[in-house]
């Protein structure tokens, strides 16, 4: 998924592009630092920090043992004495022993203190489906997270986007919650010049247009923005194109760009790993219908989502249920009625 | 009003004072027994706990009233502990506590005046009444925290940061006999220990947990030995310089970098649990008039004082005139300040940042956010 010309790119995967943005962040800013479990000595339970431990230390990369309430609280705390923590949760299925004090102690504090006590934190680690890990391990949280005032929520999904958007997340001095893909982690995508600047940055709460086209938007978020312009390619072949949006942040979350674009198309379809009720699709759906772009629609618009259902372990059966491809071509086809 | 005849008289300008010994776990010796009360500090906590007392005396009124709404913790009678840890710290340090929060905001540095207003929901307030009762704040005070329990973890956090930066500082975590079941505080307390961070977890046992008694929520009361291998001690907290005294002792062993210690205070509250509890369904008006009587942390300071002639009864009169005064014009500062203006209800959002959109309570409600 490149674009431009590729002499000065390089192909980098998302860990590694995650890899950088830690490595960077943390050479710039001695404030940084990262614990979690397994992050130092074990270079990360899915080799996220690989050679941070050795190069930095004990002091600013810290094994923690499995207590996600007692240590995400701890990083809370030094937040709010000065430091910039950067928080890992392994899978963000464990942070849900944490959320108060993701919550509570972090979103919440700066302005229950009216502005006397900000919170510099960023919450990361891997969210939403993997491969055969069943039901406890494949939660999304992106519309649990995204509720919430006092918090940024950033869902990359190419290595450019883990990167800038990480390196933004680390210098953000509010809580930001990072929500990254298991399966994304390998996936290598190109690298231009400027992106493999120590100083690359992207912002928190712009969209990226990944793909243009004029007949419909589609809008997703991490992985699923892969299966968006897989469907879109089939899709070109009959005549059909497809406007694909990466959301890049879920809160907040970029309605402008996704309403140019439905004015622009006139239809439009969510795309989400997540489950359906009250999800990221539910939202952008509500905002448009409450926004200047539902005049310009020619059809209703509709969410592709995960199957409401807890998610089981046979492959034939987690297979279906988060979507396909099939149920994005389907689902374009349907909107525009062909 | 200036009592002449106060310079006439001689007092001695410190006593050696004898206090109760603590009893000790995982530790072969204990802070002194042998302390020196200055007339000067001995002056200085009085009038601080008596400030503190009258001001939450006021919000009690105040609350049935109804100026104060919601929630509202008092600390009459645990006055003791406040001013004998901040005697036995220096303002460098850090400290946090749960939602009995007034007085630890007091001694913290923030003035009546905003205390108040703070809890009279006004823009006078410390947090401009964005916060309320449980969420005050100043430099190195990080709360006034309502969930029970989540302080501790931050606390540790604080500790962390202070190990992190070495500026010799420690971090007070406070916590209640009602939240020292909670697990996350035993995760706080491994971590503590492995890192050896400079953290004093302070146990305040007041004896209930809101309605529930600590023998009916603890298979074991002794709080001072629940850190298993972090050392403990367990303190009169009805005793000004007792607390000082473990506190001195308990910084001294964290800024040695011996990693935490944890201290059990014993003290008593008079009211109930909130405002919303009498206090009286659970345990006995005898029992609180027998606290009173016997233990009252200012009346003993202040019977010290006189009987060994550090001050005298005219002097502690002046101080509560002047107290009372200060009470009652902060106590018309929180009445009459204004409401915070409808601007601010989008404010503070996010630190550092653009100003944003925030959503209303209909589409067309377009509120915009700034730092």
């Amino acid at each position: 998924y490149s674009s431009s010309d590729i002499s000065d790119h390089i192909s980098v995967t998302v860990r590694d592009a995650l890899n950088q943005a830690l490595d960077e962040e943390l050479e710039r800013d001695e404030r940084v630092f990262l614990l979690g479990e397994e992050v130092a000595q074990y270079d990360g339970a899915y080799k996220v920090s690989r050679g941070l431990w050795k190069k930095y230390g004990d002091k600013r990369i810290i094994d923690t043992p499995i207590t996600e309430m007692g240590f995400a609280g701890i990083a809370v705390g030094a937040a709010m004495a000065g430091l910039r923590p950067i928080c890992e949760f392994m899978t963000f299925n464990f942070s849900m022993q944490a959320i108060d004090q993701v919550i509570n102690s972090a979103a919440k504090t700066y302005y229950m203190s009216a502005g006397l006590q900000p919170v510099p934190i960023v919450f990361r680690g891997p969210n939403g489906a993997s491969a055969g890990v069943a039901a406890q391990h494949s939660q999304c949280f992106a519309a649990w997270y995204g509720h919430c005032p006092g918090l940024k929520v950033v869902s990359p999904w190419s290595a450019e986007d883990a990167k800038g958007l990480l390196k933004s997340a680390i210098r953000d001095d509010n809580p930001v919650v990072f929500l990254e893909n298991e399966l994304m982690y390998g996936v290598p995508f190109e690298m231009s010049e400027e992106a493999q600047s120590k100083d690359f940055l992207l912002p928190i709460g712009k969209a990226k247009i990944e793909r243009q086209g004029n007949h419909v938007t589609l809008v997703s978020h991490s992985r699923m923005v892969s299966l968006c312009l897989d469907a879109a390619a089939v899709l070109a072949k009959e005549g059909i194109e497809c406007e694909v949006i990466n959301m890049r942040t879920i809160r907040p979350l970029d309605a402008e760009a996704i309403e140019t674009s439905v004015m622009k198309t006139n239809h439009l379809i969510t795309v989400e790993g997540g489950w359906p009720q009250f999800g990221v699709g539910a939202e952008i759906l509500a905002r448009i219908m409450e926004g200047p772009a539902f005049n310009f629609l020619d059809a209703p618009a509709v969410r592709v989502t995960g199957v409401d259902i807890p998610m089981p372990y046979a492959k034939i059966l987690e297979d279906n249920s988060i979507p396909q491809i099939k149920d994005i071509i389907f689902s374009v086809k349907k909107t525009l009625n062909v | 009003m200036v009592n002449i005849f106060a310079y006439f008289i001689r007092y001695p300008n410190s006593v050696r004072s004898k206090i109760l010994g603590c009893d000790l776990h995982r530790l072969d010796e204990g802070p002194s027994v042998q302390t020196v009360l200055t007339r000067e500090d001995g002056l200085r906590y009085y009038r601080t706990m008596q400030t503190m007392r009258r001001m939450e005396l006021k919000a009690d009124q105040l609350y049935k009233q109804k100026i104060i709404r919601g929630f509202c913790h008092l600390y009459d009678g645990q006055e003791a502990c406040a001013v004998g840890i901040e005697a036995g710290i220096s303002p460098t340090d850090h400290l946090i506590t749960a939602y009995r929060s007034h007085g630890y905001t007091y001694t913290r540095g923030v003035s009546v005046k905003e205390i108040m207003a703070e809890l009279t929901g006004r823009s006078g307030g410390v947090a401009k009444g964005k916060g309320g009762s449980m969420h005050m704040y100043a430099k190195n005070f990080y709360g006034g925290n309502g969930i029970v329990g989540a302080q501790v973890p931050l606390g540790a956090g604080v500790a962390l940061a202070c190990q992190y930066q070495g500026k010799n500082e420690v971090c007070v975590t406070l916590y209640g006999d009602g939240a020292a079941n909670q697990g996350q505080i035993f995760e706080s307390f491994n971590m503590a220990a492995l890192w050896k961070l400079p953290c004093i977890f302070i146990c305040e046992n007041n004896k209930y947990g809101m309605g529930t008694s600590v023998e009916r929520a603890s298979a074991s009361t002794d709080y001072y030995k629940r850190g298993d291998y972090i050392p403990g001690l367990r303190v009169d907290g009805m005793d000004v310089l007792s607390v000082r005294e473990a506190t001195r002792f308990a910084a001294d062993y964290c800024r040695s970098g011996k990693g935490p210690i944890l201290m059990e205070l014993q003290t008593y509250r008079y009211h109930g649990h909130s405002m919303s509890d009498p206090g009286v369904s659970y345990r006995t008006r005898e029992e609180i008039q027998e606290i009173r009587s016997k233990s009252d942390p200012i009346t003993m300071l202040k019977d010290c004082m006189i009987s060994r002639n550090m001050a005298s009864l005219e002097e502690i009169k002046d101080i509560d005139a002047t107290v009372r005064k200060e009470i009652e014009e902060a106590a018309q500062f929180a009445t009459s300040d204004p409401e915070p203006p409808l601007e601010d209800l989008c404010k503070h959002i996010f630190y550092n940042d653009a100003p944003l959109e925030v959503r209303g309570t209909h589409p067309w409600m377009r509120l915009k956010s700034i730092s």
